[in-house]
């Protein structure tokens, strides 16, 4: 009798242990992850470490969560859950993240694109104005009326910079094209995406390139029988005939590196901002894009890995010709985080 | 200024393009308000028109029974907000409301295996000889066939409401149903057919969305219209003609937006894209009293539920 109890509570024991090798990891989404966008490359990422740690881990996401009050209780409810790691992906769940990590000290907070780090929140974003800067050159050497369309998102600093980095990507094969910018504010509204993109078309425009998460404007450019530039993920399905490939996010082998810290007691808080170095960025070209024009992409692409080369080296005038980065400097990360200017070939303002 | 002329002309365009779906939903729901029917659904009506058309065309490749899918979830979906605001007399704003949530869930889920696919959809078609109208051509007949449809349907509406005896019945309904009922007439029934009739016009303005407009399917890719075109009735007074001018002047502002952007203007787009809402409250003030709501042609009983045994 003595005997069976013994073995029973090291059984119990035994499979506790192995419940508790699994790693359970909370993905929270600002929007849906049928935007097929920002939200759904992220889940792209965690389906990504789902097939590469099979059983060793249990993934769960909650998407369309609002920032703000909502956010706080969607993170505070995986951590009081006993969630190991919560992945946050929006710059407004950067203070709920904050906050409720100084209640759960145990669990492990990454949150995307914010700049507040704490003992057990890290922070992890990547480097977009690279690839960006490429598939400036890929439309500016795919112009031949010089007038290039930009669908923009938020006046935030990072659509600003992506703008910049673009325009200059555009300048640096082909001088006399400008980057005309159109804001939409949204995200996701395709309808009114696609409008600005015809707006832009019928000025004359034959890339189009964008920064929301549908692939509208894509269309609109297809429709158009002219050329895109997408942004986020993968979108030659919408537009075949346009699509000359664009910036993506690749988060899956971060998330998977994550994890293996995780998992080996090895995590610290840190701060990431990766580069197309570390894979997290890339840029996709597609067969519309001629071969000479891809070679010469792919030459930058590899001295901008290599570090040999940086798509804001000065010297770089703002819109007023004013000088703002000088010959041979490099912006520091402040400066590129705190963009607020646009480079001297944009057409349009930035909405104070 | 040789280029104002092309400027002004493609706006107008665009207000065609971007009005249309309103126009469709608008029209739609003063169907069913004439009959006294409050129906606060439209942005749920319109998701569940606009996954629902797309699934059909992605599936068959068959545009006219997307259109048909569409109207037919519409019509489900109405149903079950008359059954809740006329035969339960549930508050017509709370089922409203409902449906709004019900239809954006039901989208949402049912279109997660639709994310990142293409599907047949409608493309602008040249009218012959209409097209070739100076401007005129340019701005109403270079469309899809929805917008021509919708033409079809605004003065056929007008008419319908206006002009028929059905139409005087479905105005009786809505604004004096124990009168109706005391001439023999079925104020269920006509609220009933109304309901149904008007939600599945209301998903027609979705399926344009995602079938016409676009060619995709994007979560809550009405993004709001439902709410402009709640607007858009009082705004046009429950009248299909006043509808048409209503559902293109907001389409037109944000089209002139984009395009005063385009050419470089400084204006503060802020400031545009606050004007259909700014003109929206301009006509809610101005409906807001039961007085100016009845001399406007609110109908009367809109949002009371009907009852044979009670006095209202």
């Amino acid at each position: 009798m003595k005997r069976s109890l013994l073995l029973l509570v090291f059984l119990l024991f035994s499979f506790s242990l192995i419940a508790f090798a699994v790693l359970d990891v909370a993905f929270v989404y600002v929007g849906p992850i049928g935007d097929h966008g920002w939200s759904y490359a992220h889940d792209l990422g965690r389906l990504h470490i789902e097939d590469v740690f099979g059983d060793a881990i249990r993934t769960a996401y909650i998407e369309n969560v609002a920032e703000g009050a909502e956010a706080e209780s969607a993170i505070r409810g995986y951590a009081r859950r006993g969630f190991d790691l919560v992945f946050t992906t929006s710059f407004g769940f950067m203070d709920p993240t904050i906050r409720v990590a100084q209640d759960f000290p145990d669990t492990v907070f990454m949150h995307c694109s914010g700049y507040r780090t704490a003992e057990n929140v890290g922070t992890y974003f990547g480097r977009m104005y690279e690839p960006r800067f490429l598939s400036g050159m890929l439309a500016g050497a795919m112009t031949t009326s010089n007038i290039i369309g930009y669908v923009a998102a938020f006046p935030i600093p990072e659509v600003v910079r992506g703008i910049n980095a673009f325009a200059l990507g555009v300048n640096y094969v082909n001088p006399n094209a400008k980057v005309h910018v159109i804001w939409t504010n949204t995200w996701f509204d395709p309808s009114l995406e696609r409008e600005a993109a015809i707006s832009i078309l019928d000025l004359g425009a034959d890339v189009i390139a964008q920064h929301q998460d549908t692939p509208a404007p894509q269309q609109a450019a297809e429709e158009w029988g002219v050329y895109s530039v997408g942004y986020n993920s993968d979108m030659t399905a919408f537009a075949p005939e346009a699509y000359l490939g664009g910036p993506i996010w690749n988060w899956g082998p971060y998330y998977e590196e994550v994890i293996r810290d995780v998992m080996a007691g090895e995590w610290e808080t840190h701060e990431f901002w990766g580069g197309m170095d570390t894979g997290v960025v890339d840029l996709l070209v597609t067969d519309l894009v001629p071969l000479g024009v891809e070679k010469l992409v792919d030459v930058v692409k590899r001295t901008i890995v290599a570090g040999e080369f940086h798509p804001f080296v000065g010297p770089i005038y703002d819109q007023d010709g004013e000088l703002r980065i000088e010959k041979g400097e490099v912006p520091t990360d402040g400066e590129l985080l705190a963009m607020d200017w646009f480079v001297s070939n944009v057409v349009g303002r930035i909405p104070r | 200024m040789s280029d104002i002329v092309p400027f002004v002309v493609f706006t107008l365009q665009a207000a065609v393009r971007a009005g249309t779906p309103l126009l469709f939903a608008v029209l739609g729901d003063i169907l069913t308000e004439r009959s006294g029917v409050m129906n606060l659904g439209i942005e749920g009506l319109m998701l569940v028109g606009a996954i629902s058309g797309f699934v059909a065309s992605y599936s068959t490749g068959n545009l006219f029974l997307a259109i048909v899918v569409a109207m037919l979830a519409g019509a489900a979906l109405g149903l079950v907000h008359a059954f809740f605001t006329i035969s339960l007399r549930v508050n017509q704003i709370v089922s409203g409301l409902a449906i709004t949530m019900l239809g954006t869930g039901i989208s949402g889920l049912w279109g997660k295996g639709y994310v990142g696919v293409v599907a047949q959809r409608f493309t602008p078609m040249r009218i012959p000889l209409l097209s070739d109208i100076p401007y005129i051509g340019t701005i109403f007949f270079n469309h899809s066939l929805l917008v021509y449809i919708s033409y079809i349907c605004v003065p056929l509406l007008w008419l319908f409401v206006y002009k028929t005896k059905y139409g005087m019945t479905l105005r009786a309904v809505g604004e004096a149903p124990e009168a109706a009922d005391s001439r023999g007439i079925n104020v269920f029934a006509v609220r009933y057919f109304y309901t149904v009739l008007g939600c599945s016009i209301t998903a027609i303005g979705g399926a344009y969305l995602s079938l016409a407009y676009n060619s995709m399917w994007i979560e809550n890719m009405t993004a709001g219209r439902g709410w402009i075109a709640i607007a858009l009735v009082l705004f046009a007074t429950w009248d299909p003609v006043k509808a048409l001018f209503g559902a293109y002047l907001f389409g037109g502002v944000t089209a002139l937006g984009f395009r005063l952007q385009a050419i470089g203007a400084d204006i503060p787009t802020d400031f545009l894209r606050m004007l259909p809402y700014l003109l929206t409250v301009v006509v809610l003030i101005f409906t807001s009293t039961e007085k100016l709501r009845l001399r406007v042609g609110a109908p009367a009983t809109l949002g009371i539920p009907y009852s044979r045994e009670e006095k209202t």
